[in-house]
């Protein structure tokens, strides 16, 4: 039998964080050459800040009290359509077998995408958050808010990148991740918008903390839960 | 090398294999070949760790699957009908990618020795994207190749090629058996089939229904017997 050069194999944890990141740098660098999700999600996240701002013709003190709740709507739906679309791309040419193929704990694959995932996100918000300020004439660039965002992001993208796995296999895909997803992501999405009003209205600490708290608490929970099955949700 | 033992598989009521018994040997070439939805990818699949059977045994390299899959996965190249790439990474970006995945050690070295073996070094960085269909084809098995697998896996891989790119293949395939490499190969066309392996496997319905050493065996006499057993 010939010499394998996978002999000198690492640890397992070095090899699984080596795969983490090779999907990442693969997604990115395709991404980077295609354009495909992250322009998208950029122009449908413009939109739903446009369509809201003409939409609700509001005064100053009635767009502060709105602004939270129509940022993370922007939010939840973009990473909605950008977690479909990673893995229905993957889905599609196939290629989810290849990374299944691969000796690498299913846990690898997962961080994998959900870094992914997450990068795409924060960038359309980076570019989002800017926008949002001048037409709500309101400035999001305060650390606690941009706290509060990157808190929610992470858990909507923990939660979201499990159940798009899982939706994937279905031939409905495109309307069954949010319907698996808005519900489980509930707790987040009113955590965080909940927080980011507090921040934004300038309420005590005492008032906003409970919230930031839960986003910790769903992110950690929802991690180790994502840890333990997604193994499962890939098996076919 | 390839064990399967009373391998059952079902989806919902439907049973696809029903008490496959088959043993691929050490550095045996053996073709698999069926009409349409007679359960061969089902088949491949379970064997590639990408699907539990429903009962039997498994056996992949000494380990039970699905008990030891991370180490059968170790063993495999698997080639199928889809290429399992990525259209916007260069050849060699792919390569890269795919080694990272297998922990394969000095990747550049390696890339190109596979990449020189399928005959695409010059185009190593080109999209894959960019590609004709036999080039994807011959990218898809240096990347199988790659981490030097003890056993290969062919899911239909003269789907779509024309004669040119075919017999390439073949070329390519044949570099890959005489490595001493174990290979199960599914395909629709039988005189490539009895040209390439040692031995054939007719799977009809589910079940094993025949095989035979492909020396000396007379194509046409075989392609009837075929057309008995699966129709």
């Amino acid at each position: 039998m010939t010499n394998s050069p996978t002999d000198r194999l690492p640890s397992a944890l070095g090899q699984g964080l080596r795969a983490t990141f090779a999907i990442v740098r693969k997604d990115l660098t395709a991404e980077v050459r295609s354009k495909e999700l992250v322009s998208a999600l950029l122009v449908f996240s413009l939109l739903v800040v446009l369509i809201f701002n003409f939409a609700l013709e509001l005064d100053k003190a009635a767009r502060e009290n709105v602004a939270a709740g129509v940022l993370w709507v922007t939010f939840t739906f973009a990473g909605t359509l950008g977690l479909n679309r990673a893995f229905a791309a993957e889905k599609d040419r196939g290629s989810f077998d290849g990374l299944l193929l691969a000796p690498v704990d299913r846990a690898a694959i997962y961080f994998g995408k959900l870094i992914g995932a997450l990068i795409f996100m924060l960038t359309v918000e980076a570019i989002v958050i800017p926008v949002f300020s001048l037409l709500y004439n309101i400035n999001l660039f305060r650390p606690l808010l941009l706290l509060v965002v990157l808190l929610g992001t992470f858990g909507y993208a923990v939660v979201g990148t499990l159940l798009a796995s899982m939706a994937m296999h279905t031939r409905a895909r495109d309307v069954m991740l949010p319907i698996l997803l808005f519900p489980v992501a509930i707790p987040v999405i009113i955590a965080a918008v909940k927080a980011s009003a507090g921040i934004l209205l300038a309420s005590d600490w005492g008032e906003i903390a409970p919230w930031i708290n839960l986003l910790v608490v769903y992110d950690t929970i929802f991690i180790a839960i994502a840890y333990m099955v997604f193994d499962y949700l890939v098996e076919e | 090398m390839l064990d399967f033992h009373a391998v059952t598989k079902t989806f919902g009521l439907k049973p696809v294999l029903r008490g496959i018994d088959l043993t691929v040997a050490e550095g045996e070439f053996v073709a698999l070949v069926g009409p349409n939805g007679a359960g061969k990818t089902t088949l491949l699949r379970i064997a590639a760790s990408l699907s539990r059977p429903t009962l039997g045994r498994v056996r992949v390299g000494g380990y039970d699957l699905p008990a030891h899959a991370d180490a059968v996965r170790r063993l495999l190249g698997v080639v199928s009908h889809l290429p399992l790439l990525y259209g916007d990474l260069t050849a060699d970006e792919n390569l890269r990618f795919y080694g990272e995945m297998y922990g394969v050690s000095d990747l550049r070295r390696r890339s190109t020795e596979v990449l020189e073996q399928v005959g695409l070094v010059h185009r190593r960085g080109d999209l894959a994207r960019t590609f004709s269909r036999g080039m994807i084809q011959r990218l898809a098995i240096a990347r199988a190749i790659l981490h030097a697998p003890q056993i290969m896996l062919f899911d239909e891989p003269h789907t779509g090629l024309d004669q040119d790119a075919g017999a390439m293949l073949d070329t390519v395939l044949k570099s890959v058996a005489a490595n001493g490499r174990t290979v199960l190969m599914i395909s629709h066309d039988l005189p490539r089939a009895l040209a390439l392996a040692h031995r054939v496997a007719i799977l009809s319905r589910g079940k094993i229904v025949h095989t035979a050493p492909t020396a000396g065996l007379d194509p046409r006499a075989f392609a009837q017997q075929y057309d008995e057993l699966t129709h």
